[in-house]
């Protein structure tokens, strides 16, 4: 990409870019599909057969699964060569992370290793404290979990109770406190706590290894989902950690666990994407199988309507999770560009690109709960009958709306850190919006002459932006700087900015396709759908903002504007969506 | 060389039985893997107009699972230093289409490859071809899978022992070297059938030979960047087939389902309907 293309994070709300300079899945090389597939042959032959025992919390046969992936190198895609890892973009680290996605409990014990269990030593580690543990990390000779979560200190991290004091003689932390929630726990050998040391306000981070003395595992939480992760509390009672292992600045911690968090999201967002591929599968199959009245199930439109939508759904948060992976990958090779520290230059990047992540986390996740909720649907009472795996899907998926931050924390983050961009001079957020206010007579974009078909989506397109940046003006004037306390506005201006996000991705990554060559009549059909969808959600969400705010004499003309900026051609959705289910029903897999 | 396809494989193998491999040959010998490359087994196949050929848009195409367990057994043995085996090569007749997968066969663990530019039209121009590199480079054991999803032909293996004029074991379901000697056990009717036979000898594989395929590691995917895929202009072989056209089959009538307690109603439809009592 070049560099006057890539936008900052959040700057797509007053800009575009031209579908050329996007990263789109059908572009990933040979390498990057043949790694894709080591992922999913692992998965096959290692995770599938053992998840029933996995699910009894054998922590052994897991830590076991966990050692394998290490032996095929998987535990170190996202290090550098000279750590024994393969050094690989971004963009195939969500590959992977995608791919695995699909592996239910595996998935989680396997991400919480290679990401906050292994990437702030990575990141923020000096060279001593990555060759002692990364390597390790990386081969899989270690097993790596992030202890931050503690009983009174959930969303508000910062909160925590951990404490760190300088022994006597100035050679250990004695850290003494309790974690819990912690995944891997049961079988970790290195953790990384964040506790504060002396009084400080903020936290810091430690590398602990769990063999120290006075670190004490609890025994596994019993779950609604991923039942296979081990999920424990962790105590540590006087442990003696070396100074040597403190991570990072001391009162750096709590950056640190931002930024890891940021990448947690991230990669959560490529996550659902394979868990709902594999959801989709599932349910294709199945309705191809079960009669009732004589036929299929799959040819009932009650039926294709879902399967269609599982599909909609899940095509676009994907088209979002590689845009953003390679803006995060063109980022990074600029901050590499003069030979600056790799690790911090990729938490760098990561964290630059805070409001996607939050989007893909929010949006990723709850595309996922709408394609596992259906696919238990269309099974039916088998869905329901804890044999089948749409049932391990639909109990796994619960946790991703509550981890790596809540998405009610993460709705929040996607407007204000958009918006303190903005302030901080990222992106002309606040003078657009104003000026869209003062004419909101005249803000929908007109139709123009001989439109192509991707013109009008991408006007569509900018009327949503255009919606979003009224409700954000009269929003911020309104409250000032008590706008954080209107988190139900803010949260439906981040439902416009998720669904807008995602459109745009899609619209950019179909138009792509078809500039690549490729038959794109039914992938027009996913678009049509789509934005028809966004529309009415953004729609809803700016009525429900602006009713917030507005004034006897705004009200009208605000809703007026909503309406127009919302407006989209009348298409046959259900026809369109039948199409698209008729492929998925031929396949009888997802291949899109 | 003979094009005949008649079994005399077995005879050839009688005569090879406890003939002492020379040491030399064992600590350098040479395996080759033939590799077909088939759609995807979720493949849903489609035809061109006219029934002419098949439509090959958006094929996904993988390694043979016939061949890509050889290929895993093959890795195996290589692996055990005391069997003495040089290199794992593997052999492709196709076009670039094929190189993808070809790849993948290096980053599963092959040393080389080797591609013939063809389509491969037929088993008898494949295994000519096969055949005719397999003349220039000496190899000691050749394996096949003993089938291919695509065609299911289930002829090239022995075709190329055939023009090589060397032993094939058909059916064999696992290789080994016991006392410095291959030693193959073959699925027949009611039991196994052990051999030992010396090199060179074609080995046409089948399920079994290898547990599970290998799969590729991280370090063999980027090793596979710098392995050489040596390129091979077909030799002049004219196919011995013809395809006239392609036709799917039938759909399957739906299943009738007879009471328990009417066997006569039974014979009656496998007399008159199924005609086959």
């Amino acid at each position: 990409m070049e560099d006057s293309k890539l936008l900052k994070s959040g700057e797509f709300l007053v800009s575009e870019i031209s579908s050329d300079t996007m990263f789109i899945p059908e572009e990933f090389n040979e390498e990057q599909k043949m790694i894709a597939q080591t992922c999913k042959d692992f998965l096959e032959v290692e995770v599938y057969p053992n998840l029933e025992d996995v699910e009894k919390s054998d922590r052994e046969l897991m830590k076991t699964l966990l050692k394998k992936s290490g032996e095929l190198g998987l535990m170190g895609i996202s290090i550098p060569e000279d750590l024994g890892g393969f050094g690989q973009s971004f963009i195939t680290q969500m590959l992977v992370a995608e791919t695995t996605g699909a592996g239910y409990s595996f998935s989680v014990a396997y991400m919480a290793h290679c990401g906050i269990g292994t990437l702030p030593i990575m990141y923020y580690g000096n060279s001593d404290q990555r060759q002692k543990y990364v390597t390790k990390l990386a081969s899989g000779e270690s097993i790596g979990a992030y202890c931050l979560t503690e009983p009174g200190a959930g969303s508000d991290a910062n909160s925590g109770k951990s404490n760190a004091k300088l022994s006597e003689d100035g050679k250990h932390y004695i850290l003494n406190g309790q974690k819990m929630w912690i995944t891997n726990a049961g079988f970790a050998d290195t953790l990384v706590v964040f506790a504060k040391i002396d009084n400080d306000r903020v936290l810091s981070a430690f590398i602990v290894e769990t063999t120290y003395p006075g670190v004490v595992i609890g025994p596994d939480e019993h779950k609604m989902g991923i039942k296979g992760s081990s999920t424990a509390q962790i105590y540590f009672n006087d442990v003696k950690v070396p100074v040597e292992n403190l991570l990072g600045k001391r009162g750096e911690g709590f950056r640190i666990a931002l930024s890891i968090l940021h990448m947690g999201r991230l990669k959560l967002g490529a996550n659902v994407v394979g868990a709902a591929k594999k959801a989709i599968t599932d349910s294709v199959t199945y309705a191809n199988e079960r009669k009732q009245f004589g036929t299929y199930i799959s040819s009932f439109g009650a039926i294709k309507h879902k399967l269609a939508e599982q599909v909609i759904r899940t095509f676009a948060a994907e088209a979002a999770v590689y845009r953003a992976s390679a803006d995060i990958d063109a980022l990074l090779a600029k901050l590499t560009a003069d030979g600056g520290d790799y690790g911090r230059a990729a938490t760098e990047a990561i964290s630059h690109y805070a409001v996607e992540a939050a989007i893909l986390k929010v949006a990723g996740s709850e595309m996922l709960d709408y394609v596992a909720d259906e696919a238990v649907q269309i099974f039916g009472g088998m869905g329901y009958s804890a044999e089948t795996m749409v049932d391990r899907g639909y109990r796994d998926s619960r946790i991703n709306r509550i981890f790596e931050g809540t998405n009610e924390i993460n709705r929040l983050l996607v407007v204000d850190t958009a918006m303190k961009r903005a302030m901080k001079g990222d992106f002309p957020l606040f003078a657009e919006a104003e000026k869209l206010w003062n004419s909101m007579e005249k803000a929908a974009s007109p139709e123009k002459n001989g439109e192509s078909y991707f013109e009008e989506k991408h006007r569509y397109i900018r009327n949503f932006k255009k919606a979003i940046l009224l409700c954000i003006h009269g929003t911020n004037t309104t409250f000032g700087k008590t706008i954080v306390s209107e988190q139900e506005t803010l949260n439906n201006i981040a439902d416009m900015m998720m669904a807008t996000y995602l459109s745009e991705s899609l619209a950019l990554r179909i138009e792509k396709m078809e500039i690549m060559k490729k038959d794109v009549s039914l992938y027009k059909d996913i678009l049509d759908v789509n934005v028809h969808n966004a529309a009415s959600t953004v729609r809803k969400a700016g009525l429900d903002a602006i009713s917030s705010f507005c004034t006897t004499d705004t009200c009208t003309q605000l809703m007026k504007t909503i309406d127009e900026l919302t407006k989209t051609s009348c298409i046959n959705v259900k026809e369109a969506r039948r199409r698209i289910a008729d492929k998925l029903i031929a396949d009888n897999c997802y291949k899109f | 060389m003979s094009p005949c396809f008649l079994p005399v494989q077995n005879k050839q193998v009688k005569e090879t039985i406890n003939k002492q491999v020379e040491p030399s040959i064992i600590n350098s010998m040479k395996i080759l893997v033939c590799i077909s490359v088939v759609p995807d087994t979720t493949t849903k196949i489609k035809l061109t107009e006219g029934n002419a050929s098949i439509d090959i848009a958006g094929i996904q195409w993988v390694i043979n699972p016939w061949d890509e367990l050889s290929l895993t057994r093959a890795l195996e043995l290589k692996d055990d230093a005391s069997n003495g085996i040089n290199s794992v090569t593997v052999i492709h007749v196709g076009t670039t289409v094929s190189e993808p997968v070809i790849r993948k066969a290096l980053a599963i663990g092959a040393d080389d490859a080797i591609r013939v530019d063809a389509e491969p039209v037929d088993a008898y121009f494949t295994a000519a071809q096969i055949a005719e590199v397999v003349k220039k480079e000496n190899f000691d054991i050749i394996l096949c899978g003993i089938e291919s999803s695509d065609f299911n032909g289930s002829t090239v293996g022995g075709m190329i022992a055939e023009f090589l004029e060397i032993p094939s074991v058909s059916a064999v379901s696992d290789i080994r070297f016991v006392e410095g000697k291959p030693a193959l056990v073959r699925e027949i009717d009611g039991g196994r059938e052990n051999i030992t036979v010396s090199v060179p000898f074609a080995a046409i594989v089948q399920k079994g030979i290898a547990k599970e395929p290998k799969i590729a590691a991280m370090r063999g995917i980027m090793m596979a960047r710098t392995k050489p895929i040596k390129l091979y202009q077909p030799s002049a072989v004219e196919p011995l087939t013809e395809v006239v056209m392609y036709e799917k089959p039938a759909p399957k009538a739906a299943c009738k389902f007879v009471d328990a307690d009417a066997p006569r109603q039974l014979i009656t439809l496998l007399q008159n309907e199924a005609k086959i009592i």
